[in-house]
């Protein structure tokens, strides 16, 4: 048996051991995920499985053992996750940290940084939330207005954010603000605060689904330290080079977006065929509606095998810089597709927004959720002008 | 298994490349279009084939081949579709091997050695109707003396006009529709009673309509298993589907290239067309379905390598998405180019009619989403 063989077995007994088997039931809903945080609360299972696979390092397979990480090598992290999909387990910790910031701070951040920061974000300790849109600057995020003023030992910071995921129930911020009001791009930096500062305050944005993801962020005389504690700088990089940052975990926020039309698990017909009805032949009786599902069926399989080489070729260093614009493109697009067809097949059961029958109007709320997929993190119409530009090299774009 | 191509078969996609630019670019293709030529290929390619060790890919090393795989076929095929290469590589040493590797030495023996050389050109016969429903064969093969009788027709036989050997699938027992009852045999295009209709089809590649009079064959020119051909048959299929879906990308990724080229070249109003976002939000969302395509046939080459029980999902999702994808890539690539793309002048058009052959080739869209369907059971 091969090493990773040997690694494949090994992880396969650990997680049947270890993972509580509450963590092996499907999730039905969205406050099933585990986002950690000071204020975190648990249901049964997941206090215990966030621990445990912490203390593993497997909450980041793959970031270094001395920050909190698995250590693992690319293969290996693939067989864990292999694994984990195989037997059910659910991700241990959800967390704009591991996603977004833990990337950056491993690419760009300080040793100090590094150390104080990454091992309370793979522990789920602190929750991190996004500080990037403002009313202002959606699509043309680089015109950005929040403010950062030098005042020696920190930084005075005022302005607004807007669609800051669960803001409300963050920790800390990493947010981009203007240090040079004279330069675009080049004024912007990246900076690290506590949300429980005194001047910053939150307020959800109510939305057709009826749900509230998303904040205002608003910040008025926020004094920013420019350390905390001897050595760790609160600004990653340097100071108005906060546009490199944003813009290389972009490219991971694109690529974790563009996840969500490959996370279907079963083939839609199949779950749909016996609740509308089959032929004679076996076959889902509506055949227009069974044409659409099993193009989506190819379409969704076809962007699984893409997934799989995006991940395999971005780790290896062998996809061009803009392709997680493509996958961010395709992924949304897809899966504003399916849910159309989910909502089609599910007929008039599927509409129903308040009933125990509908769990709450989950698949119609998550219907109208996947519509704000192809605006946030770059609209679809962005990432198709970031394609012809950076990949196509097409003039003039 | 990365899903990218490792070392040895970035070589061998290097070599691909190389030798169809240099060898059989479009100019080659349309020579041989223009001349009429009777095969509708160059026996000189298919002999240069032999010598870089292409039409060996798929037999053994101990029997003289490369004892390669899916996956490096693949990277050969879709240089051959992004050049519009005339060859009988697909059906010869592609699918027709992969059937001979499931039959018995004997046949092997018989056929791998012209295959290896350049010589021998093989021909599928499945196709009975304008459509690919392998499942509704419904030629007769009858036993008689100690071989069989085949009769019936066959349509669609790529190569079927030149081809020394034709894989032939009959039915020796059932009815139409049966999974049971399928027999594939090898039937040299010598025999007695067998006539060839030779047609030129809209891409210029040759395709034949067979007729089948008591055609006699020996019992050793059963490929497989007689009555229980379904499992060999699939194999040639599997390999065909995947070979077609790879040759289909290099259609649609080649079309996609030089239109690109194109409207990076050409001004109207006083600007490059391909600065117009009209343009540049279509020809970025076929990428965006090109690089899905290629991972399709490149994910379905690995898992018939691996021999896995989800390979045939995959082929068909590989030729689905191939289809689509390229499709749209000879359409816009035409539409792009405006008048010139009408024109025989420009190359755009031939790939458009290279895509609407290989379409047809063993299953088209529609075919191969209906199988997802029934293959997930709705």
């Amino acid at each position: 048996m091969s090493d990773l063989e040997t690694f494949r077995a090994e992880t396969a007994s650990w997680l049947e051991a270890n993972c509580p088997p509450e963590m092996r039931e499907p999730m039905t809903s969205e406050d099933d995920a585990v986002w950690g945080g000071r204020n975190a609360t648990f249901k049964p299972g997941q206090k215990e499985w966030l621990d445990i696979m912490a203390a593993k390092g497997w909450t980041v397979p793959d970031w270094p053992k001395e920050y909190g990480g698995g250590g693992l090598s690319r293969a290996e992290a693939k067989v864990l996750g292999q694994e984990m999909a195989r037997l059910r387990c659910r991700s241990p910790l959800s967390s704009f940290g591991i996603w977004m910031l833990g990337p950056a701070l491993l690419h760009f951040g300080t040793e100090a940084q590094k150390k104080h920061f990454l091992p309370q974000i793979a522990r789920g300790e602190i929750r991190w939330c996004q500080g990037y849109s403002e009313p202002g600057s959606g699509s043309d995020l680089a015109s950005l207005q929040t403010s950062a003023i030098d005042q020696g030992d920190h930084y005075l910071v005022n302005g607004q954010k807007i669609w800051t995921s669960y803001a409300d129930q963050a920790d800390w911020i990493f947010c981009l603000t203007r240090t040079d009001k004279n330069e675009k791009h080049k004024g912007i930096t990246f900076l690290l605060f506590d949300m429980a500062s005194e001047g910053v305050s939150t307020k959800p944005i109510k939305l057709i689904s009826g749900n509230s993801p998303f904040c205002e962020t608003f910040f008025d005389d926020v004094k920013v330290p420019k350390t905390y504690g001897e050595d760790v700088s609160a600004i990653v990089y340097e100071e108005n080079k906060g546009w490199d940052v944003a813009k290389y975990l972009l490219g991971h926020e694109r690529s974790m977006i563009s996840g969500q039309g490959g996370s279907a698990g079963s083939s839609l017909g199949e779950k749909f065929a016996d609740k509308i009805g089959r032929d004679e032949m076996g076959r889902l009786d509506d055949p227009i509606l069974r044409a659409k599902l099993a193009d989506l069926d190819m379409e969704l399989l076809a962007f699984r095998a893409m997934a799989e080489r995006f991940g395999d070729t971005f780790k290896a260093g062998l996809c061009h810089p803009a392709q997680p614009n493509m996958m961010k493109y395709v992924g949304t697009e897809l899966n504003k597709s399916r849910y159309e067809l989910i909502m089609a097949a599910g007929g008039s059961a599927v509409l129903e927004w308040e009933s125990d029958a509908s769990n709450g109007g989950l698949t119609a709320r998550d219907w109208l959720r996947t519509k704000a997929n192809s605006i946030e993190g770059g609209t679809s119409e962005v990432m198709l002008n970031v394609i012809s530009k950076q990949i196509l090299r097409l003039p003039g774009a | 298994m990365p899903l990218y191509l490792n070392d040895d078969q970035k070589m061998l996609h290097d070599s691909a490349v190389e030798f169809m630019k240099g060898e059989a670019p479009v100019s080659h293709m349309r020579e041989f279009r223009d001349k009429q030529c009777k095969d509708g290929f160059s026996h000189a390619l298919w002999k240069q084939f032999a010598e870089m060790g292409f039409t060996g890919i798929l037999i053994g090393e101990d029997e003289g081949g490369l004892g390669l795989g899916h996956v490096e076929a693949g990277v050969v095929l879709e240089e051959i579709g992004r050049n519009l290469t005339p060859s009988p590589f697909l059906t010869t040493a592609v699918a027709g091997v992969e059937a001979l590797n499931a039959g018995g030495k004997a046949l092997r023996d018989k056929y791998f050695p012209g295959i290896l050389s350049g010589d021998t050109v093989l021909a599928l016969a499945i196709d009975e109707g304008a459509k690919h429903r392998p499942d509704q064969i419904s030629m007769a093969a009858t036993r008689e003396g100690n071989g069989f009788k085949l009769d019936g027709k066959k349509q669609f036989v790529v190569q079927g006009g030149s081809a020394d050997m034709v894989l032939v699938a009959a039915r020796t027992s059932g009815k139409a529709g049966d999974e049971k009852g399928l027999t594939l045999f090898a039937v040299d295009t010598s025999a007695k009673g067998l006539a060839r209709d030779n047609a030129r089809l809209v891409d210029s590649a040759m395709a034949a309509h067979m007729q089948f009079d008591g055609v006699l064959v020996d019992a050793d020119a059963v490929v497989g298993e007689v009555d229980d051909g379904d499992a060999v048959l699939r194999r040639l299929l599997n390999a065909g589907r995947s070979g077609a879906a790879a040759e289909t990308l290099g259609v649609g990724s080649g079309a996609m290239d030089i239109t690109v080229d194109y409207i990076k070249g050409r001004s109207q109003f006083g600007s490059l067309i391909g600065s117009f976002q009209a343009l540049q939000h279509r020809i970025s969302h076929l990428y965006s379905e090109i690089e899905v395509a290629r991972a399709t046939v490149l994910k379905a080459q690995q898992l018939l390598d691996e021999g896995s029980a989800s390979a045939d999902m995959m082929v068909s999702v590989a030729k689905a998405k191939a289809g689509k994808a390229t499709a749209l890539s000879v359409k816009e690539g035409v539409q792009m180019h405006g008048g010139v793309g009408m024109t025989d002048e420009y190359d755009i058009g031939l790939y458009m009619k290279r895509d609407r052959a290989l379409q047809e080739f063993m299953g088209d869209v529609n075919y191969h989403t209906n199988l997802v369907a029934e293959m997930h059971g709705y």
